[in-house]
């Protein structure tokens, strides 16, 4: 078991054509993930390494029966390829494209209101469980299946943190970057939801970073609702105030978002907060050997 | 990306959001001359106010007001070319070198207004307070009841409900309601369509006569919508810029200069501000973040040593590489012919992991090159933190 997506899921890809788009896809399929179509406007009828291109991700939908679509497009235009892909109807929405304006954002946020789609990113690595399936960007072989579920708001960091893992032998169940940007499709409080449900995960890998409070509301929502241990890590501790930290959403603003207040409402929460990055697996190894 | 109040200023006035007449002048003479349609003889006063990139310029003494052409020739004279330092700027200060002169207004009441996009409602959140001229975030700490917030739909902009609201939350009379809603809508749309992160009118004031006017703009526009409005970026500062900032972001690498001591490279954001952490746990300072991204050419990383090594605090270089898709082998001759080329004149530690890292450790270990290497994020911190000492 797995959350979001495993075998099953058919994956189409947005900007296929692109540069981006077919070397990702062929490393996609290379790892066994499901690909059945791509979107690229204008190039309907062709193909990608045999994999048919569509006008419309509606067509894709209609010709493949796809759930799920990864979004290569360029920043400029990935939020109309986000809006078509949800208005066609598609459960899993992960767009990989970093740079989208936070006013694009706003739009695509009121435009999902009340329909079905999950968006997962953007600014975001993507999905993958392991031996299943990879949507997005990440290197598949530093995975290995088994019961950690991993969530991150960074992606070499969480690559980072998934080869300690795999390291100490320690699998994971599915690992989801849910991106650097301010406003995203999916926060914490949903994929630790989702792990909540799923028997597979024992116990959840959760990174964060300076900016915004999506990591004290997480934090809330484990004291209350959250029965699996969890290792946390927040990046940031010396960064300044004010100032970008590469992702867009990484900034203290107006003295707020500092990595200390998130360590602390975490582990105010009972979460087992390591200060540094080093730690991370050997810390899960230990919660995990002293839960048996 | 930030810009000038006086930019700011013909921003919203662009949207007809009501601002003072001013004038902005880059030397005395112009200061002089400009306020001279302000100053009209008989009680004309006029304010002289520093331009830079950081608030807290009143109470730093960069705002002045005066009475006649000579106070403004004093005032100018004593500004520009000055360094002023605000609780803002940092203790190393910023040179003023341009001055805004603005007609003087008989204030009645001062008020704060700011729209910004509000990560947890997903929309943008305009915010109001009757304590103007006062920093938002101690009124939030102090008096939170006193900030009023209205969240924006996309679709419908400001309705006139949502700005009737905040100006019977202002105290404001009947005469200025309609005002009121028509400054907000406006201040929206300015928003909207230059695609703002920020825009703060601190203060807007009720002047005697009865009018609403922006006398502040601090505005700040979502870098990642820059592709789409050429004329803004023609507003960018570069005097107010970090140099080494303005170099790096010349060859798209994310660089923020920081006060340490250890020079860091590293692909991803979060790998990157993680290195500086540890960093930091292990006794050091970080001079800087840096994150070349995930596929970060040669040209790249020799413009990245280059901007590391020039810097004259930078004792040590740390590189930090997850290799991902990217191949470390690959990297790692990267590393090696920037070295070469920019010439490496502070000690380099490199830790590489991921794909293929033994095969880059060994093309290191077999440069001829001075590297260290180190396998682990600890590890390498540490070596890095041994060569310059704990600061």
């Amino acid at each position: 078991m797995s959350i979001l997506i495993d075998k099953e899921t058919k994956v189409i890809c947005q900007g296929i054509t692109g540069e981006q788009g077919t070397f990702h896809t062929q490393q996609m399929v290379a790892y066994g993930t499901n690909m059945v179509g791509g979107v690229t406007p204008g190039k309907g009828g062709t193909e990608v390494d045999g994999i048919p291109v569509f006008n419309t991700v509606q067509e894709a939908v209609n010709g493949t029966g796809a759930n799920a679509t990864v979004i290569y497009v360029p920043a400029p235009f990935a939020a109309d390829a986000i809006m078509e892909a949800v208005e066609a109807g598609i459960e899993l929405v992960i767009c990989i494209t970093e740079g989208i304006p936070v006013l694009d954002m706003v739009k695509v946020k009121k435009f999902m209101l009340g329909k079905s789609s999950r968006l997962i990113g953007p600014n975001c690595p993507g999905v993958i469980t392991p031996d299943a399936s990879k949507i997005g960007i990440m290197p598949g072989h530093i995975h290995k299946a088994g019961p950690v579920g991993v969530v991150s708001r960074s992606g070499t960091l969480t690559y980072e943190a998934v080869d300690q893992l795999t390291r100490l032998g320690i699998g994971q169940s599915t690992c989801v970057g849910i991106g650097g940007d301010p406003i995203n499709g999916t926060d914490f409080i949903d994929v630790l939801t989702l792990f909540e449900k799923d028997p597979d995960t024992k116990a959840v890998v959760m990174i964060g970073e300076i900016g915004g409070t999506a990591e004290e509301e997480a934090a809330e929502y484990i004291k209350q609702n959250f029965t699996k241990p969890v290792v946390g890590y927040i990046a940031g501790v010396a960064a300044p105030k004010g100032k970008r930290m590469g992702h867009a959403g990484a900034i203290i603003a107006g003295g707020k978002g500092t990595a200390a207040e998130k360590m602390k409402c975490m582990e105010d929460a009972g979460i087992k907060v390591t200060n540094t990055p080093a730690d991370i697996g050997r810390t899960m190894a230990e919660l995990l050997e002293s839960a048996h | 990306m930030n810009i000038h109040e006086y930019q700011g200023k013909q921003l919203l006035s662009r949207f007809n959001v009501p601002v003072p007449k001013s004038q902005v002048a880059f030397s005395v003479e112009e200061a002089v001359d400009a306020s001279k349609d302000f100053i009209t003889g008989e009680g004309g006063v006029c304010v002289v106010k520093a331009q830079i990139h950081a608030g807290g310029r009143g109470k730093a003494g960069g705002v002045k007001l005066a009475k006649s052409s000579e106070e403004v020739f004093e005032i100018a004279t004593e500004l520009l070319g000055k360094v002023l330092v605000t609780h803002q700027t940092g203790p190393e200060g910023k040179e003023i070198k341009k001055v805004l002169i603005e007609e003087g207004c008989d204030i009645d009441r001062e008020f704060y207004l700011s729209l910004v996009v509000d990560r947890a409602s997903n929309t943008v959140a305009i915010m109001a307070s009757t304590e103007g001229g006062m920093e938002i975030e101690e009124v939030a700490e102090a008096t939170p009841e006193k900030i009023l917030r209205e969240f924006i739909d996309p679709a419908t902009g400001v309705v006139p409900f949502q700005g009737r609201k905040i100006a019977f939350a202002l105290g404001l009379e009947k005469p200025q309601i309609n005002k009121a809603v028509k400054f907000i809508d406006s201040a929206y749309k300015a928003f909207i369509a230059s695609d703002c992160s920020m825009l703060e009118i601190n203060p807007l004031v009720l002047t005697k006569g009865g009018d609403l006017i922006a006398l502040d703009a601090k505005v700040a526009f979502d870098d990642n919508a820059m592709f789409r409005h050429k004329d803004l970026m023609e507003l960018r500062d570069l005097d107010e810029e970090d140099p080494k900032e303005v170099e790096a972001s010349a060859h798209d690498l994310n660089y923020v200069s920081l006060d340490g001591s250890i020079g860091c490279m590293v692909n991803g954001a979060g790998l990157a501000m993680a290195t500086m952490d540890i960093i930091k746990l292990y006794g050091a300072s970080p001079a800087n973040f840096l994150d070349v991204g995930g596929g970060a050419t040669k040209e790249q990383v020799v413009a990245a040593f280059k901007i590391l090594v020039s810097d004259t605090r930078v004792k040590a270089i740390l590189v930090n590489i997850f290799g991902g898709i990217m191949r470390c082998d690959i990297i790692a001759n990267g590393i090696i012919a920037a070295a070469k080329e920019v010439g490496m004149s502070v000690p380099l530690v490199v830790r590489l992991q991921g794909t293929n890292a033994d095969e880059g450790r060994k093309l290191l270990a077999d440069s001829g090159l001075d590297i260290v290497t180190a396998e682990q994020m600890d590890e390498a911190a540490e070596k890095v933190v041994a060569i310059t000492g704990k600061a």
